[in-house]
């Protein structure tokens, strides 16, 4: 299982890469492990501002479903359109082809409340 | 937790193991579900179902009790057969659904993996009372695999001498596979061409079994097949699964299950109940949906709802892969129950269209 050093992790199983005060936002390795194949990412509004641990879509798997959480607060920015004509690349490429949003972030500081790669790792039992 | 004499198998395989029917068994393997259910609708996979329960039933009341306890007409059947079953308690609720077959001088039941003990001990009681019968539960010694799929003749017939073509569907023979005395029964439940194997042996017999099968399938990409698309396959057929779509809670009539149910078979456990709610019409109806969106996948448990009403409840859902969008099986109002009915699947708060079809959904 991959756990990229150079983002951050939520205990939600999601994952964030902050480039200024832009986050570009996903789910893990791990989450899309326990998922099974993805078929549909639903963001109902693609302009939410969401605050840190609020709802923002739901994924449709074919063993479950999941409520996707904002791991800080802030406003989206970006909804990754390839996502639904390639549902797959959430479960082949989380980290890259797979990511999800762009949350314009309006407090960095919350940043240090998320686990780095290390802890999450330790909280999947790795 | 038990495991199957194949448990060594799913784990080389990578299989995740989930906990079911009291077993220890694979819900998926690495290349996924959604390939899964491609193998076997393209090609050729194999399902591990041991965890089934196998009854045998012998003496010269066998018949009079097979009879008594399922909703189908065991008379018809003929040596070689099996045939599609229910058993019910006598205000109707099932208890099972089954396959009964006909062995010549005795008869095998095939129950859920899930429902074993209790329906070990509801035959039991309802044998009580013929004096000329007896019940063996052989599910311990019992290994079940399932090949299923439009290659599976193709890779059988490489290690019997059984005509596996000539096997009608519902039919089986007693043969040999791979030198391994086996029932070759040609039934399975992802509604693909396909047979199901039963037979005994230790884990030396097992291994025999699952290395020619998986030698002779290479040619055609055998794999093994999860509990995930052994759901998606039944699922897109329109097959019950016991626990979801039927319980004690649920009749063999809004089940739709009338078509094994013979009430001119003469009386039997819940004949009575059955005859009464065939004549005035169930009041609800279990019925297959299509959504109209993809932004849904219905789950069990989820409200079905007509007009701001709650009409009924998702008993199965998922996506479909062979139609690229999410279907599903519950119970709705009768007045609901035509093919074409707009509904809505509740969930997150809100509503999802979707719309009565018929089953199977392809």
């Amino acid at each position: 299982m991959n756990f990229p050093a150079d983002l951050k992790y939520t205990k939600d199983h999601e994952w964030i890469r902050v480039e200024g005060s832009i986050g570009t936002i996903g789910v893990t390795d791990h989450a899309q492990g326990e998922l099974g194949d993805v078929v549909y990412v639903d963001i109902p509004d693609a302009s939410a501002t969401v605050a840190s641990g609020g709802t923002f879509g739901t994924i449709e798997a074919v063993k479950t479903v999941a409520d996707l959480y904002a791991p800080v607060s802030g406003t989206i920015t970006e909804v990754n359109g390839d996502v639904n004509n390639a549902p797959e690349s959430v479960n082949k490429d989380p980290y890259g082809a797979g990511w999800l949003v762009k949350m314009n972030l309006s407090d960095l500081s919350e940043l240090d409340g998320l686990m780095d790669a290390e802890a999450y790792k330790a909280l999947v039992g790795q | 937790m038990k495991s199957t004499i194949f448990h060594p198998f799913h784990v080389a395989a990578g299989a995740k193991m989930v906990s079911f029917a009291g077993f220890e068994m694979p819900i998926q393997y690495p290349t996924g579900i959604l390939e899964e259910h491609r193998i076997v609708r393209t090609g050729v996979g194999v399902f591990d179902v041991s965890h089934m329960g196998e009854f045998e039933i012998r003496g010269d009341d066998a018949l009079a009790l097979i009879q008594k306890i399922t909703i189908n007409d065991a008379s018809k059947l003929e040596p070689g057969k099996a045939q599609y079953s229910a058993m019910c308690y006598p205000n109707g609720g099932i208890v099972d659904d089954l396959l009964v077959y006909h062995r010549g001088d005795h008869y095998m039941l095939v129950v859920n993996g899930a429902n074993v003990d209790k329906d070990l001990a509801w035959v039991m009681e309802n044998a009580a009372s013929f004096a000329n019968v007896t019940v063996t539960d052989r599910s311990e010694e019992t290994h079940l695999l399932a090949v299923q799929g439009p290659r599976s003749i193709d890779t059988l017939q490489k290690l019997t001498d059984a005509a596996l073509a000539d096997v009608a569907y519902y039919s089986f023979v007693d043969g040999t596979l791979a030198g391994v005395p086996m029932i070759l029964s040609r039934t399975g439940y992802t509604g693909e061409l396909g047979f199901e194997l039963y037979f005994r042996g230790d884990a030396t017999v097992a291994a025999t079994v699952v290395n020619a099968i998986f030698d002779a399938g290479k040619e055609y990409g055998i794999a093994w097949i999860g509990l995930g698309a052994r759901d998606t396959l039944r699922l897109e057929k329109g097959y019950c699964l016991y626990g979801n779509d039927i319980d004690q809670t649920t009749n063999p009539i809004e089940a739709g299950l009338g078509w094994i149910t013979k009430l001119a078979k003469g009386t039997f456990n819940a004949s009575d109940v059955i005859a009464n709610v065939k004549a005035a019409g169930p009041t609800r109806k279990l019925v297959g949906f299509v959504m109209l969106t993809e932004k849904l996948l219905p789950r069990q448990g989820y409200e079905i709802v007509s007009n701001g009403d709650v009409v009924g409840k998702v008993t199965s859902g998922n996506t479909s892969p062979g139609l690229n969008i999410g279907i599903g099986i519950g119970y709705v109002r009768a007045d609901l129950a035509a093919p074409g009915t707009q509904i809505e699947i509740k969930a997150r708060g809100t509503t999802f269209p979707a719309e009565v079809r018929k089953m199977p959904f392809l």
